[in-house]
């Protein structure tokens, strides 16, 4: 018997009641395995759905048709295997850097010692030994996004969901935060599900690329192994001659949809 | 402590909108403009041209407020006052924040009392005060409960409203580290509603004491209101204010305290 799939979406399709009536459908049909210790990077034009795709994962949001399979077992409200890193900040306003990271931990019921001890080594990893008394607001961006990646790595999860967290970074931080996160991934080797509208970004870091297309009732468009040579760098690899190909090669898949995606927007 | 805030040392700091005020500028000017008041008001009244009578004179009231404290005579007034105003401030607070957690948690329970909510909002508590005094006596309870009234709406709206302004990001990730319910209230609702929930109990000490005092004007044998309705009921203007003063003092006083509870608890926020 093979091993259960980490993630699986069978025929999965999401549906909003539109502001004004009717029935808005953002995904249709969505059907995806994701096998264990992949790192997947979903790319698609802005506004496809992504984002909800990454939700359904996260059990944040039930799907009225198909379901999701998290290791072989049918998802019921939240995935209990899964950490979610958010575009947005998503940190504690009012607790600091260190109560943020070990928030997992409290909510598991881990020793306070025992959670502070594991938050501080979490806090060095990621390069903020010195801030825990800070409060969010008294960080940069940069230095959120780092606190958010140890609050949802501190919990060892064997997935982990990201919607494009590296969106609002400036382009050297980006890199810098691409880099980290593939060190870390290195060493776990956990499932991971990673969102972003940047193609570079998707191939640099996945070891496969899915397309989603323009929405509404986005499908499935292209699913792209990417075979490029680990350990990465992200900032290097992009000159490699195999990136190029492969780039040329998913960006004639994505240009259609991102074109549609700007027509329906400006009519 | 918390972490050393570079800021508040002896340098010189960079500011958002030109020459920061001198404190001490500000401050001479505020007692200037109550001096100037206060003379102007006994140059009117000793002239005539303000019947002493009814507006009374600023000496006068201040040298009365003198003879209370002096003798101790408004003491246990005072202290009966701040009792009234105190219970009903804790009891209205924690029946408005208790309310306003579950309403805004459970949509059914929003849904069912919002009509009711809305009826004993728009109804104007004072009338209120003569059923409470025939339902719990003369006494400080009466004073409790029309005071409590009054605080327990303001508490509870913005308690609610907090509590539905909560960032979803936010909540949604404290659900996937796997916050229980109780988790997610202490971690996340309370922590977010409590700016919220202060700035209501700015209003509502003011009003526990409104509701004290009109309490103990209705009927009563000891308290500020007591004594304002003993001094108007013998034409005693100069009592009346003098027991005015005393009681805005007393908020004053104690908002002080809130305002220090506040800056401590809020401590996380830009600019605190």
């Amino acid at each position: 018997m093979t091993a259960a799939p980490a993630v699986a979406f069978e025929g999965v399709t999401i549906r909003f009641r539109a502001p004004k009536g009717g029935v808005h459908t953002v995904l249709t049909d969505i059907s995806l395995e994701i096998a264990d210790g992949t790192f997947l990077a979903i790319v698609g034009p802005s506004g496809c759905g992504k984002s909800t795709l990454l939700n359904v994962a996260a059990g944040l949001l039930e799907p009225p048709d198909g379901r999701t399979l998290v290791f072989g077992e049918p998802l019921r409200g939240i995935n209990r295997h899964a950490a979610y890193l958010f575009q947005q900040d998503a940190l504690l306003p009012w607790r600091t850097v260190l109560d943020n990271v070990m928030l997992g931990l409290v909510f598991r019921s881990v020793a306070r010692e025992q959670a502070e001890r594991l938050a501080l080594r979490f806090i060095e990893r990621v390069g903020l030994r010195g801030f825990e008394d800070r409060f969010p607001h008294q960080l940069s961006g940069g230095m959120r996004k780092r606190v958010a990646l140890a609050q949802s790595w501190i919990v060892g999860p064997r997935i982990l969901l990201m919607d494009e967290p590296f969106g609002a970074l400036d382009v050297q931080t980006r890199q810098i935060m691409e880099n980290e996160l593939l060190d870390l991934w290195q060493e776990s080797r956990q499932t991971v599900l990673f969102i972003t509208h940047d193609l570079e970004e998707a191939i640099a870091l996945a070891d496969r690329v899915v397309v989603i297309s323009a929405g509404p009732a986005a499908r499935v468009k292209g699913d792209y192994e990417v075979t490029l040579a680990r350990p990465r760098d992200v900032a290097e690899i992009r000159l490699n001659p195999d990136f190029m190909q492969l780039y040329k090669r998913i960006w004639s898949d994505l240009r259609d949809e991102v074109r549609h995606s700007y027509e329906a927007g400006n009519r | 402590m918390s972490a050393e805030r570079p800021e508040q040392a002896e340098e010189r700091v960079a500011s958002t909108g030109g020459k920061p005020l001198d404190r001490t500028l500000v401050l001479t000017l505020q007692i200037g403009v109550f001096l100037l008041l206060m003379a102007t008001w006994e140059a009117l009244s000793a002239s005539k041209i303000l019947d002493p009578f009814y507006f009374s004179r600023p000496s006068e009231i201040f040298a009365k407020m003198a003879v209370w404290i002096y003798t101790g005579f408004i003491l246990p007034h005072l202290a009966v006052t701040l009792l009234e105003a105190l219970l009903a401030f804790i009891i209205g607070t924690a029946l408005g924040v208790g309310a306003g957690l579950a309403l805004a948690r459970v949509e059914i329970l929003a849904r069912i009392f919002d009509p009711y909510i809305r009826i004993f909002n728009a109804l104007p508590r004072v009338i209120l005060g003569p059923i409470f005094i025939l339902w719990f006596g003369l006494g400080i309870a009466s004073k409790v409960a029309l005071a409590v009234t009054l605080v327990f709406f303001i508490v509870f709206f913005n308690t609610f409203q907090g509590i539905r302004e909560v960032d979803p990001v936010v909540r949604n990730n404290a659900r996937m580290l796997q916050a229980s319910e109780r988790q997610l209230l202490r971690y996340v609702y309370l922590p977010s509603a409590l700016a919220w929930i202060f700035s209501s109990l700015h209003t509502s000490i003011g009003f526990a004491l409104v509701g004290a005092v009109v309490g103990e004007y209705l009927g009563a044998a000891e308290g500020v209101g007591y004594v304002v309705a003993q001094a108007q009921g013998v034409f005693d203007t100069t009592g009346v204010f003098a027991g005015l003063i005393l009681t805005s003092a007393l908020v004053l006083v104690i908002d002080m305290g809130i305002n220090r509870l506040e800056r401590y608890l809020l401590r996380w926020r830009p600019g605190a």
